[in-house]
């Protein structure tokens, strides 16, 4: 080495100088290309060997049976999908899925409905490890990207015009969900966890579009989920809100209980009548 | 039925009219009054005007605590004490129906137990009047015409009438108001070749790497976003309003092999992201009710639901016409352009339209 540094400090134009320097290009091309590239692997996760060894255990025994032995899916034998391939869908999916309950499912059906989750949220953890480490997808977001804590009234404006554009179609104005075809529906958002409904965005679970964060920005996301938690905040004036379902559900409440409660009274108001057996005196 | 009953009643005030009625079946009449309590027995008579009286006084109590409750109880400051309502919420409005339905239900008993009940009939009469007042009005009529020489003065009569026919032109005229004829407005938008397709809202320029499969964006024109050099928006009030609710549009990106291309549209997509108008084509309501896994969008308003891999086809409800397609590309910063104006009118058809 040192006879190489000496020859390169005496001479410029070393055959052996454009090697270096391509080598040393490489190097920083690489190791810069490795530090600032986008961590859509699995953030920490991907790297804990022991979380994702956890993980796998965890998975053979409670998802393997729909989603493969080794997450690569289930086609049943008539073509339908038992359990789609979890290659590529990251930890935010496997956290959203799993986090909300959803996973695993009760039984086979159209939807996967919310309920109490199974795992906790150490193992939740450690499957999500184990599928990120399957293939590259969306990490669970950092808490700074999905807090609305100090949020100002403006980003809440603003996300109320996202919601109303992108979400309402199918999550309702008010957002208390609705009907899709096919005995589907788009759950409530109401009192969801503001990393959930960030995940469900990120990775558009079952029938629900993908809203990637480089269209749909982080911030703007943050703004959703802070109207979102405001509508949840504000109270019921009017007292009872009839789910918010809109006015075709109130109007028909009003026609059928509220005018039948009248029509009900006054025939009971016709109906009674004493007579008196004794005759006018 | 052998035997028919006529019955033969001169009407009060007009008694040239005869009302005559034929009934097949014998009219029963009406079947004996029984008395109520009340008509009997002094002391229930009493009772019930004691009641009716309480029920109004009641009402007078329930309106002095509304006002207590109007000056006592904070609006908005609890708005979940009862029930989830508010207190004052409550509170007024349990006092002012309740004052309301005691004076209401008050008077029904005031009405059922003390109002007379006899049955009560009351003859229809003839619609018609009396002839002789019949003659009086056409005497006072005649001797009106003959006085104002109408029929001897043709001048005045037609003169008048074509006064009376020309305040029908006014009318006319004042339909100009509803135009200018929207004349081919209809069939374009504000899409433009080399146009680029931004998010709504925020104005956002997309590159395709950006979209993800199973993405779905609320699109708009660029130019929706665009100023001038003072500063002042390209497109502004009623004018942006009008042009939004033609340029809408939907990107949604699937795996390119599930992607059935119509012939003809083979560029006019980008790495099977597909840009369509947002607005059906029944009705016109904008629609992004997006299934992900079938590729269906579903209109909320009549459920007209359109196939996007099948290039928008209609699958079900009542719309007549796919979605119009955007024909799309990147321009050289690598951003979604539309290549032209949607090739067909969006939204729902119009006799103009024609058959494309």
């Amino acid at each position: 080495m040192r006879l190489l540094s000496a020859r390169l400090s005496a001479k410029r134009r070393s055959p052996l100088a454009g090697v270096v320097v391509l080598l040393l290009g490489l190097l920083l091309t690489g190791g810069t290309y490795a530090a600032l590239s986008p961590a859509t692997a699995s953030g920490d996760l991907g790297d804990n060997e022991a979380l994702i060894a956890e993980g796998r255990e965890l998975f053979l025994v409670g998802c393997a049976s729909c989603h493969g032995k080794n997450a690569e899916g289930i086609v049943t034998q008539n073509g339908n999908q038992l359990g789609p391939s979890l290659v590529g869908v990251g930890a935010a999916s496997v956290d959203f899925q799993v986090g909300t309950g959803r996973m695993p499912m009760a039984q086979p059906g159209v939807q996967a409905p919310r309920k109490n989750p199974v795992y906790t949220e150490e193992e939740t953890r450690a499957l999500a490890a184990y599928v990120a480490s399957l293939g590259p997808g969306p990490a669970i977001p950092e808490e700074e990207k999905y807090s609305v804590e100090g949020i100002d009234n403006e980003a809440v404006v603003r996300g109320g015009q996202f919601w109303r554009t992108n979400c309402t179609a199918c999550h309702n104005f008010a957002g208390s969900g609705g009907a899709l075809p096919g005995g589907k529906y788009a759950p409530t958002v109401l009192g969801v966890d503001e990393v959930h409904i960030y995940e469900a965005m990120l990775t558009g679970p079952q029938q629900m579009p993908v809203f990637s964060d480089a269209v749909l920005t982080p911030e703007e996301k943050r703004d959703i989920i802070a109207y979102l938690k405001s509508l949840e905040a504000s109270p019921n004036y009017g007292g009872s809100g009839l789910g918010s379902l809109g006015p075709v559900a109130e109007g028909m409440f009003t026609w059928v209980v509220g005018i039948g409660a009248l029509v009900g009274f006054a025939v009971w108001i016709a109906a009674h009548s004493t007579r008196s057996k004794k005759g006018k005196a | 039925m052998t035997e028919h009953h006529e019955t033969q009643m001169a009407v009060p005030g007009n008694e040239d009219a005869v009302a005559t009625t034929a009934d097949p079946i014998a009219d029963p009449g009406l079947p004996p009054h029984e008395p109520r309590p009340t008509d009997v027995d002094e002391d229930a008579e009493r009772r019930a005007e004691r009641q009716v009286a309480a029920m109004f006084g009641l009402s007078v109590v329930f309106t002095l605590l509304f006002c207590v409750a109007y000056f006592t109880l904070e609006v908005g400051g609890n708005p979940d004490t009862f029930l989830g309502m508010g207190a004052s919420t409550v509170a007024l409005g349990g006092t002012l129906g309740m004052a309301l339905l005691l004076i209401g239900v008050g008077a029904i008993q005031w009405a059922r137990k003390l109002m007379s009940d006899h049955e009560m009939v009351e003859m229809r009469h003839p619609i018609a009047s009396a002839q002789k007042d019949r003659e009086e009005a056409l005497a006072a009529l005649n001797a009106g015409a003959d006085d104002s020489g109408i029929a001897r003065r043709p001048l005045i009569r037609n003169s008048l009438l074509g006064a009376l026919a020309m305040l029908g032109l006014p009318a006319v005229v004042a339909l100009r108001d509803l135009g200018p004829l929207p004349g081919d407005k209809l069939a374009h938008t504000v899409w433009e070749e080399g146009m680029r397709i931004v998010n709504d809202v925020s104005g956002a320029p997309i590159r395709p790497e950006d979209v993800e499969i199973g993405q779905l964006i609320n699109g708009e024109p660029a130019v929706f976003f665009e100023s001038n050099e003072e500063g002042e928006p390209l497109i502004e009030g009623v004018e942006l309003l009008a042009e939004k609710a033609k340029a809408a549009v939907i990107l949604v990106r699937m795996e390119p092999e599930e992607i059935t291309l119509a012939p003809g549209r083979e560029n006019w997509s980008v790495d099977g992201i597909l840009c369509y108008s947002k607005i059906c084509t029944h009705v016109g309501c904008p629609i992004s009710l997006y299934e992900q896994q079938t590729h269906n969008v579903l209109c909320p308003c009549h459920q007209s639901t359109f196939d996007l891999a099948d290039g928008a086809a209609v699958i079900f409800g009542p719309a007549a016409r796919a979605l119009p397609q955007l024909p799309m590309g990147v321009d050289s910063e690598g951003y979604l352009i539309a290549l032209s104006d949607f090739e067909e009118p969006v939204g729902p058809s119009y006799w103009e339209r024609g058959e494309r």
